[in-house]
């Protein structure tokens, strides 16, 4: 399976591992793939806060530009400082060393509402 | 349905990701990527299926009386075997298509884009009503393939010695030394029984698979307008600065009138960018707040490794080395102009 076990995921690609109220943040194999070579991430501030699916950045690859949802509300952590020198890390790495941003959850119950991998590679198949 | 090229179970075996395009279902890339493609062909040799493309060809006596008519350039000044770059214009002087014309042994061929081929095909059938005894045939069973890179003339040596914009015949097809990249290429009209079998000898020679996502870069990158972008039924040579392709002084031609009148209060230059935010179709360029122009092509520039642009701008605007802003997602980024060569 492109998708590993033990994240989570969203209708619009993004993945989080959770770790006691903290998540990290990123997209997909399958959303980096249909995006071809990345070349840019815009990302918010340590600090700024974002509600579940709210837009929290964008991500540009050669050929287009696609907004990027928080799939969990809660406070920025951390911005992954890799990404402003090699964006590629996303396509190499999507789910470890190409992450976006940390999250300090609000609502942890609200991981409930992603999905599995394999839930997630079934809307895929769909 | 989605119409396919002799090549597309070559595309798929390759791991190509396929996608729409002008009807057609055609590879956007291949698994090393575009950036990947798009060096190949800067720096070594790649190769493109462009099997969509229209190839029309026109015979009959009156054939160049007909050329001269719908198209801007000078058909007369082409010798047997060469070919020249040309517009053909609406009677309000916009672009129908932008096309190759080339002069053959006995026939005049045309190359359209695959999006107009219809409309072009139209648009002949209907002008040719005003001349006698013309033929025109849509060649269906020839599929382009495009050899592009410094190193093209190294896996076709015997085409070394062939002018730029001249054809010859190689290996029982029509081949040009023509392009869409901005580098020195070939261009092959072949028979589609033979598509696989050429394809398959550029693939085994490691020449680089590449697909529309490069084919629309590298062209960016040169400065090469894309129907649909750069022109359109309102937007023609002139405002491109290709009045070098439209021969006022050759006789009647469609748009004539038109173009001789025409004010233009645009030009279409290149942006280059210092920061990584990548400007897009329809983006407004900006100058002390004030809109003076939009982004008709943007993209991440391989080469120069920024995003760079191709933008319809206010003339005042439009010299090298004015500075502009650009409005992406609500911020402005500094862009500077430059010709519309990027690179």
């Amino acid at each position: 399976m492109k998708h590993p076990e033990g994240l989570i995921y969203s209708k619009e690609h993004e993945w989080a591992k959770i770790e006691g109220d903290s998540a990290t943040i990123g997209i997909t194999w399958h959303a980096q793939d249909a995006l071809g070579d990345i070349v840019f991430v815009e990302v918010p501030a340590v600090g700024a806060e974002f509600k579940q699916m709210e837009e929290f950045g964008v991500v540009e690859s050669v050929k287009t530009v696609s907004n990027l949802y928080c799939p969990v509300s809660g406070k920025v952590t951390a911005v992954n400082p890799e990404l402003i020198k090699r964006p590629e890390i996303i396509n190499e790495d999507p789910h470890g060393q190409g992450w976006i941003i940390k999250i300090k959850m609000s609502d942890p119950a609200e991981a409930h509402k992603l999905l599995s991998a394999d839930e997630y590679e079934s809307l895929l198949a769909g | 349905m989605l119409k396919r090229t002799p090549l597309y179970e070559e595309h798929l075996a390759l791991g190509a990701k396929m996608v729409p395009f002008a009807g057609w279902e055609m590879p956007v890339s291949y698994p090393s990527g575009i950036i990947a493609e798009h060096l190949a062909v800067r720096s070594n040799v790649g190769i493109f299926d462009i099997g969509h493309m229209g190839v029309i060809d026109l015979s009959g006596t009156e054939t160049l009386a007909f050329i001269q008519y719908i198209a801007t350039n000078d058909a007369s000044l082409l010798s047997e075997n060469e070919c020249q770059y040309s517009i053909l214009c609406n009677e309000s002087g916009g672009a129908i298509d932008d096309i190759l014309v080339y002069r053959l042994k006995d026939r005049y061929r045309i190359v359209a884009n695959a999006s107009n081929t219809d409309k072009v095909l139209a648009h002949f059938n209907e002008q040719v009503k005003k001349f006698a005894g013309i033929n025109i045939e849509h060649r269906s069973g020839l599929a382009m393939q495009s050899l592009q890179g410094p190193k093209a003339k190294d896996i076709a040596p015997e085409l070394s010695g062939l002018k730029h914009n001249h054809c010859a015949d190689w290996k029982g097809m029509s081949v040009s030394r023509t392009g869409y990249t901005g580098e020195d290429g070939f261009e092959f009209f072949v028979p589609k029984e033979n598509s696989v079998e050429v394809w398959r000898g550029f693939i085994d020679r490691k020449v680089q698979p590449c697909g529309l996502g490069s084919r629309d870069t590298l062209r960016l990158e040169a400065g090469l307008p894309l129907y649909g972008h750069e022109y359109n039924d309102a937007v023609g040579p002139l405002e491109v600065g290709y009045s070098w392709a439209v021969k006022f002084e050759k006789g009647d031609f469609i748009g004539k009138a038109a173009l001789k009148n025409r004010m233009v209060g645009k030009k279409l230059v290149g942006l280059k960018l210092s920061e990584k935010a990548v400007p897009r179709e329809g983006y407004l360029i900006k100058v002390g707040g004030k809109v003076v122009g939009q982004v008709s092509s943007g993209t991440f520039s391989p080469t120069l490794k920024t995003p760079a642009a191709l933008a319809f701008i206010d003339k005042e605007f439009s010299r090298k080395g004015q500075a502009v802003e650009i409005e992406i997602r609500g911020n402005l980024y500094p862009a500077v102009v430059s010709a519309k060569k990027l690179v």
